[in-house]
């Protein structure tokens, strides 16, 4: 018996002790393995010798594959599991989804760009999908991962005029050459409770509102208001962050100062503004951050909150499937400063083996007016067409559900117009992350305001080994 | 002319050791070894650029010692210890009942199940389920305050106390079933001859527990106490996910790992590298503890005793 277990315990020691290994090898196995693995999700596709037979499309969510399948005419059919799309001319569409969580799609899709030149052709990235937070790394002139517009075939000037200005300069590298086009522009508004506004404004009409929420001093004034009759005026402090960060005067890291961030003044504001506004009780204090299961539940009708910062996406993706009560409960009006957030681009990878049908997708979704007149019918979105925006406008049958039956498309329009984008940069992803994460605990009184600045160089070196230093306004 | 009439079986040994060196060789020699030379190199990526390797020396052992690495191996010490010290306590208590011939619980291969289940989750999964049931609005806080206990929702994870609470909770729940059937084979393996014994010289259960179970379990428990300390080194899902990688509040809940994890975001082989041989050498030093203990064959202390008459006896002859 003892013999036995003496001898049950050598074996399970020898595992452990194997084990105990993995602590040192966690990163051993990522360096060992990283530059084989580029094509692996790609294999077991058509092997012919002929080129061109498969297209992959690498994106993070559902919303490009809907968007393409709906408006590309040449798709015959999309498999049951949604992997893979037929073309009419026999040829295969590749959906390559992995989600922007942790950065996993941008690892997948570095990896699988770093070995497209090595890569079979079948295997080879065509199109991938960038959201504005980091698509300058994508569109960077040297390491070149994305085709320039015009060797696509696709001349910015005249087949992309109906786009709007800005998304084109985001769009652009360095040098100003167009890499990256997209189907939509994301102007922000205010999205506020219907019901709320009758009880403490005595008027839910979006002009009068808008007159309340005009700019931050008379949004504060409102906000004491709101907090009388016992309802919060935002869910939580992240949820102003891009108002301010949109208009920041400089990227966080300029290209003459490569291993410096730059925090800018308006950011600081917001510091300011959000300990000011926590602290006198106009955010709800149970909400920290977004994109968390108290944020959703503030837009339930159970929640005390009166008003949300968001574009088109925001309300077609958050908050109508987060809202519990009747339709028509919401209504849209102009925020206290007009801001962009988010957009997904597409991009054309460098050495794609397909690039007529490249061309012709990218087009066909963001250039197209006619399909941009459906992606904005069936998504309610706003999309990049400055014609069939002002159309929709003035046009009743834009009218939404969900916001009672008004139409939100005048005031996108609005905020469009007057939004002045911040110039990017390749780290503000982390930055605009590290720096929320920093100070939500000096928001909450957990550190004083020295220790949150000191916590954001900490987490911003690390994440980005080349920075090292931080400048503070 | 003579032939060699022997078989030879010893190659078959050889091939049916083979599968697993070729494995460890492959997936863990050569990945370990390039992890400590790649821990002497500046060694990253920008955006989509590779920077180096360039040999740096010991820069990036340095460096991380000028960190706060320190800071975060104390949290996880702590954030073990929490989790740690229930879980033996429970485990030890419940492997006595469980294998007390007298007490006979009923279902016992029941229980044994019921205890061991919440290890089978995965951490990450237990990490999300802990993360909604004590958020604000989450269903703890409701039942907390529909029985009048609060009237506020209370923010479990705003203070570094609370967060690390829950961390130990979630360890020791997932834990605790596991050292406990571990504990039932040790004490299983004690002679029943000795506890009855006991029991003729008139012994309470206290005194069993503490003067007869203990003793004779000290290697198996010394062995759970150094895999646990090991374990603990690596503590990293639970964490993770709780805090949604930051460790909040102020960074009281990064452990080592997740430090590690910050590094690899942007592929710093070098700096994860140089981190993971600090802890390669701690475990390594502590798998030598547990190989020691493992492999005393001096139970009862004669075989020592022997060595030192023997060098009593060489010194006086």
């Amino acid at each position: 018996m003892k013999k036995k277990v003496v001898s049950i315990l050598l074996l399970t020691a020898m595992a452990a002790s194997l084990l105990a290994g993995c602590g040192g090898k966690d990163s051993g196995t990522q360096t060992g393995g990283s530059t084989t693995n580029a094509g692996g999700e790609t294999a077991g596709g058509d092997t012919s010798a002929e080129e061109g037979q498969v297209i992959n499309i690498y994106s993070f969510n559902d919303e490009l594959k809907n968007r393409i399948t709906a408006v590309y005419s040449e798709i015959e059919s999309t498999s049951d599991d949604g992997t893979t799309s037929t073309l009419k001319d026999g040829r295969i569409i590749k959906w390559i989804i992995n989600p922007n969580q942790d950065g996993v799609y941008q690892d997948k899709l570095d990896e699988a760009l770093m070995a497209q030149m090595t890569a079979a052709a079948d295997d080879k990235v065509d199109i991938f999908a960038a959201e504005l937070d980091y698509i300058v790394k994508y569109t960077d002139a040297d390491s070149d991962a994305a085709m320039t517009l015009e060797s696509l075939g696709i001349n910015p000037a005249t087949d992309l005029a109906d786009q709007y200005e800005f998304t084109k300069t985001v769009g652009s590298d360095q040098n100003g050459v167009q890499r990256g086009t997209t189907w939509q522009a994301c102007p922000g508004v205010l999205v506020y409770r219907r019901d709320i506004a009758k009880e403490v404004f005595g008027t839910d009409d979006p002009v009068e509102i808008g007159k309340k929420t005009a700019d931050w001093a008379t949004m504060k004034a409102t906000a004491e208001e709101l907090k009388a009759k016992g309802y919060y005026a935002f869910s939580s402090y992240a949820d102003t962050f891009r108002t301010y960060s949109n208009n920041m005067a400089q990227q966080w890291v300029t290209t003459e100062n490569p291993n410096t961030v730059k925090v800018d003044q308006i950011v600081m504001d917001w510091v300011t503004d959000s300990k000011e506004w926590l602290d006198a009780g106009y955010f709800d204090p149970t909400v920290k951050g977004q994109w968390n299961s108290d944020w959703f539940t503030a837009m339930s009708s159970s929640s005390k909150v009166f008003a949300f910062l968001f574009p088109a996406w925001g309300i077609d993706t958050q908050m109508v499937p987060n809202w519990d009560g009747e339709a028509g409960a919401w209504a849209v009006t102009n925020a206290p400063l007009s801001f962009n957030w988010g957009g997904t681009f597409l991009c054309a990878a460098t050495g794609t083996d397909n690039p007529q049908i490249v061309k012709d997708i990218i087009l066909a979704l963001t250039a197209n007016k006619d399909n941009l007149t459906e992606i904005t019918k069936k998504y309610s979105e706003f999309t990049n067409a400055q014609s069939v925006m002002s159309a929709a406008a003035s046009d009743d049958t834009y009218a939404s559900e969900f916001l009672g039956g008004q139409n939100p498309y005048g005031y996108f329009s609005d905020s469009l117009a007057s939004i002045k984008m911040a110039p990017l940069s390749a780290y503000d992803q982390g930055c605009v992350e590290l720096f929320q994460n920093s100070f939500s605990d000096y928001f909450q009184g957990q550190v004083d305001f020295d220790k949150a600045k000191s916590n954001f160089e900490t987490a911003i070196m690390e994440r980005y080994p080349e920075i090292t230093t931080v400048e503070w306004p | 002319m003579k032939r060699k009439k022997t078989v030879e079986y010893s190659k078959w040994g050889y091939i049916f050791i083979l599968p697993f060196f070729v494995s460890f060789f492959i997936f863990s020699l050569i990945p370990l070894v390039d992890t400590i030379r790649y821990s002497f190199y500046e060694y990253y990526r920008s955006g989509l650029k590779q920077i180096g390797p360039n040999f740096v020396g010991m820069e990036n052992y340095v460096s991380l010692l000028k960190s706060d690495m320190l800071k975060y191996a104390g949290n996880t010490m702590i954030l073990w210890i929490i989790g740690f010290i229930p879980q033996i306590v429970i485990a030890l208590l419940l492997a006595s009942w469980f294998v007390d011939v007298r007490l006979r619980i009923r279902g016992q291969q029941f229980f044994k199940v019921v205890i061991y289940l919440p290890n089978l989750i995965m951490a990450s999964a237990f990490a999300m389920l802990f993360f909604t049931l004590f958020s604000n609005n989450g269903p703890i806080n409701s039942i907390l305050m529909s029985i009048g206990l609060t009237k506020e929702p209370i923010d479990f994870m705003r203070t570094a106390f609370g967060t690390r609470s829950l961390v130990g909770v979630m360890n020791f729940l997932m834990w605790f079933g596991n050292s406990t059937i571990m504990l039932m084979a040790a004490i299983m393996g004690i002679s029943p001859d000795i506890f009855e014994a006991s029991e003729i010289d008139g012994c309470n259960s206290v005194q069993r527990f503490f003067l007869i179970t203990l003793p004779m379990i000290r290697p198996i428990l010394a062995y759970t106490l150094i895999t646990a300390i090991i374990g603990g080194l690596q503590m990293f899902d639970v964490p993770q996910i709780l805090t949604n990688g930051q460790g909040s509040p102020d960074r009281t809940s990064t452990t080592l790992i997740m430090f590690l994890n910050n590094h690899l975001k942007s592929k710093n082989y070098g700096m994860a590298g140089a981190l993971s041989v600090y802890l390669f050498i701690v475990s390594g030093i502590l798998c030598y503890i547990v190989y020691r203990i493992t492999n005393d064959d001096d139970d009862d202390g004669s075989k020592a005793a022997a060595r030192k008459q023997k060098k009593a006896e060489r010194r006086r002859g």
